[in-house]
């Protein structure tokens, strides 16, 4: 009896969440209530954080506000849904949000085991190094038999260890548990860097007396793409969100700004054209009108410019654009061609 | 005849000063900090700890502070204290959460409602208890979600995903509280009782929900209870919660209350059922106020425990005062070194107020309900 019961619980509850990934029309849904539900963090300055006003602001944010004004021509109509590393996947499959914009790394087994879906790469992050701006230090491999300031027991120490071995430097760590120790001893003058992932490293940077006696090294040595995602199962969804991400990187690429969105509508560049619909209709097989790219740039602006405001050198974050660049300057950050 | 009295002394004499050494400063300081050589001890240890810790934390707290009006390159300047200006920048963050801001006046209505009813409630002299009781524990929630959610008479309606800081940290612990009171009495009754299907299900909700943590609670109503559920139907996030901590917040209340219906004396059961009483009357008018009288102590711990378990709840990602509070100490405007600690302290200062004044009531309210029977 007991045996049937359990078998009867478990098949029902496996039946209602096949139920919930066979219903798959997150765009008609999201059309009628009327808004984008976005998952984001409960606070990483310059990703997603509440601003000055109480308002959620960062380059995510920023990524849920381009969905919605693709949809609704309104980037306002997002809620935001403040969300656990832990409980971010479960929010994300349950259906109570429909995109997790949420400082998430892409890995494989994120990407084919969990049931959800990344759309591509917001920020290229990764663990960098952070030294005074005295001492004059220019790239990570004048770093030899430097002392570096690091956290025991993480992958942070491992990838420096890597990193060193591999291009024949000397390896002098000075290791603290808490990730506190280590900024109050780079700080006092312990050792002379201090490593974590870059995005941490900026965060940290603008807590000092004077940030700008410290430098963020261009070089990354691990990898940590930090994308959105979405429920896996319904590809329009997939392929709306993913195109809205391209639009971004295609505008900034185009060199279209929220500013002079309205200029290059009368512009001759055929790819401009195709961009922000003036001529042929992308927007429809994806369910959008066809100026979805314009209402996108027009509203949040492009990839550039969010990272600008959000993250970029003129913030107190401070980032550089490094690997997140475009590719056409070097970076990573490329997208497909609307055609 | 009457006799001449030379000398009638018609008023008391003054009370003479006390021996020296036996009264005054140096007397009391004799008596309670250097009575011993061991008392002697302790007490300069003592000092100097607070040579020690004091001034620290002073000058952190007070001294080293920068006050509100200063500005963030104070706050990062070398040696500098709590940062209060940073507290003073965000304070609204803190108590309002994401509510939009041009719509505070609601939820200042909702709390200045909420005080105006709830003091003369608490005052035993104020008139009007029944319809103070009424307006307070039916007409104010009502009034307070509608103003709260607006929808209505033209307010803009505000999602609770929105509402947030203090605001939530009381409404989960007051509805927590109201609703815990009823369900865990009936609890309490439910698992004395002789009827043994109402034992069976008292005992068995009681010791399910005593026997999880909190935080497994509400992992569970925000996590896996989506899962479970088919795709559309959401349950509000806050009601989740608010459920979840009121039957885990019940299920420990029952067992208090059940420690004073054991303090009971059979007789008093015996007595009420023998001046014909029902089961009902006789609970409601002989039993229930001496076992509840008896506990108050153990209920009124189970509340204060209550309001700072309510802190949990930010790691479901609901924005009580705690989690605006961490959350904040992320604002990229006001990094400083002190920072998160500034924000911490003021969230333990406005926990500790609640807190404080809970324990002093219910100190109070025992006084007064005393008739004799402490031992």
């Amino acid at each position: 009896m007991q045996k049937t019961l359990v078998t009867f619980a478990l098949a029902a509850s496996l039946g209602l969440i096949g139920a919930s990934a066979a219903h798959a029309d997150t765009l008609s849904d999201v059309k009628a209530k009327g808004y984008i539900q976005c998952g984001v963090t409960g606070g990483v300055a310059g990703f997603s954080a509440p601003d000055a006003n109480n308002v959620w602001a960062g380059l995510e944010v920023d990524f849920c506000r381009a969905v919605a004004a693709a949809i609704f021509n309104n980037a306002d109509s997002v809620r935001y849904t403040p969300l656990t590393s832990q409980e971010r996947f479960a929010a994300l499959s349950a259906g109570e949000i429909d995109i997790l914009s949420r400082t998430t790394t892409w890995t494989m087994s994120r990407d084919t085991d969990l049931g959800i879906s990344f759309l591509g790469t917001m920020y290229y992050d990764g663990q960098g190094f952070m030294v005074r701006k005295a001492d004059g230090i220019e790239s990570a491999l004048d770093l030899s038999g430097a002392a570096i300031c690091i956290e025991s027991g993480t992958t942070t120490e491992l990838n420096a260890a890597d990193y060193f071995a591999a291009n024949n430097l000397e390896f002098n760590t000075v290791v603290f548990v808490d990730q506190d120790e280590v900024v109050k001893a780079y700080e006092d003058g312990r050792c002379d860097v201090y490593t974590t992932d870059s995005s941490a490293l900026a965060a940290e940077r603008s807590k000092f007396a004077v940030p700008d006696d410290h430098i963020i090294l261009p070089e990354i040595i691990s990898k940590e793409p930090l994308g959105p995602v979405v429920r896996q199962g319904d590809d329009l969804w997939f392929k709306i969100n993913r195109w809205a991400y391209y639009a971004l990187l295609e505008a900034e690429e185009l060199g279209v700004t929220s500013a002079n969105v309205d200029e290059m509508l009368g512009s001759d560049n055929p790819a401009i054209k195709r961009l922000l619909g003036v001529e042929g209709d992308f927007g429809a097989p994806i369910g959008l009108t066809k100026d979805w790219a314009y209402q996108i740039i027009k509203l949040v602006g492009n990839y550039g410019e969010a990272f600008e405001r959000n993250v970029g050198p003129s913030t107190d974050i401070g980032l550089e654009r490094g690997l997140n660049a475009l590719w056409t300057d070097g970076g990573l950050q490329y997208a497909p061609p609307i055609r | 005849m009457t006799m001449e009295h030379a000398y009638v002394r018609d008023s008391m004499v003054d009370a003479r000063q006390p021996p020296r050494g036996t009264d005054g400063p140096i007397a009391w300081l004799r008596r309670s900090l250097f009575a011993s050589p061991s008392d002697t001890l302790l007490t300069i240890l003592g000092m100097l700890f607070l040579l020690w810790a004091v001034p620290p934390i002073y000058n952190f707290l007070i001294g080293h502070a920068v006050m509100p009006g200063g500005t963030v390159k104070e706050c990062r300047a070398e040696g500098a204290g709590a940062c209060w200006a940073y507290i003073y920048a965000r304070f609204n963050f803190f108590i309002y959460g994401f509510y939009p801001i041009d719509q505070y006046w609601r939820p200042n209505i909702v709390f200045a409602l909420g005080a105006a009813l709830i003091v003369p409630l608490l005052m035993p002299s104020a008139p009007f208890k029944r319809i103070n009781a009424v307006l307070f524990f039916v007409v104010f929630p009502i009034i307070a979600f509608y103003l709260l959610n607006g929808g209505v008479f033209g307010m803009r309606y505000v999602p609770t995903e929105q509402w947030g800081g203090l605001l939530v940290t009381l409404i989960i612990s007051l509805v927590g509280i109201i609703c815990s009171i009823p369900i865990g009495i009936l609890l309490a009754l439910g698992r004395q009782s002789q009827l043994p299907i109402i034992k069976t299900l008292s005992v068995m909700f009681i010791e399910l929900w005593r026997a999880v943590p909190l935080i497994t609670v509400l992992f569970m109503a925000s996590i896996m209870l989506p899962l479970f559920m088919p795709t559309g139907t959401t349950v509000d996030k806050l009601l989740r919660a608010l459920v979840g901590v009121t039957l885990f917040s019940s299920a420990y209340l029952a067992e208090t209350v059940r420690g004073g219906l054991q303090a009971l004396p059979r007789g008093q059961y015996e007595a009420g059922a023998s001046l014909g009483l029902g089961y009902w009357k006789r609970t409601y008018f002989i039993i229930l106020p001496q076992a509840l009288k008896h506990v108050i102590p153990g209920i009124v711990n189970n509340f204060i425990a209550l309001f700072k378990d309510t802190s949990l709840v930010s790691i479901v990602g609901i924005f009580d005062l705690l989690n605006t509070v961490q959350s904040a100490s992320s604002d990229i405007n006001w990094s400083s070194p002190t920072q998160a600690v500034t924000g911490y302290v003021f969230a333990a200062a406005v926990f500790w107020v609640f807190c404080f004044a809970m324990s002093r009531y219910s100190l109070w309210m025992e006084r007064r309900l005393d008739t004799g029977h402490k031992r």
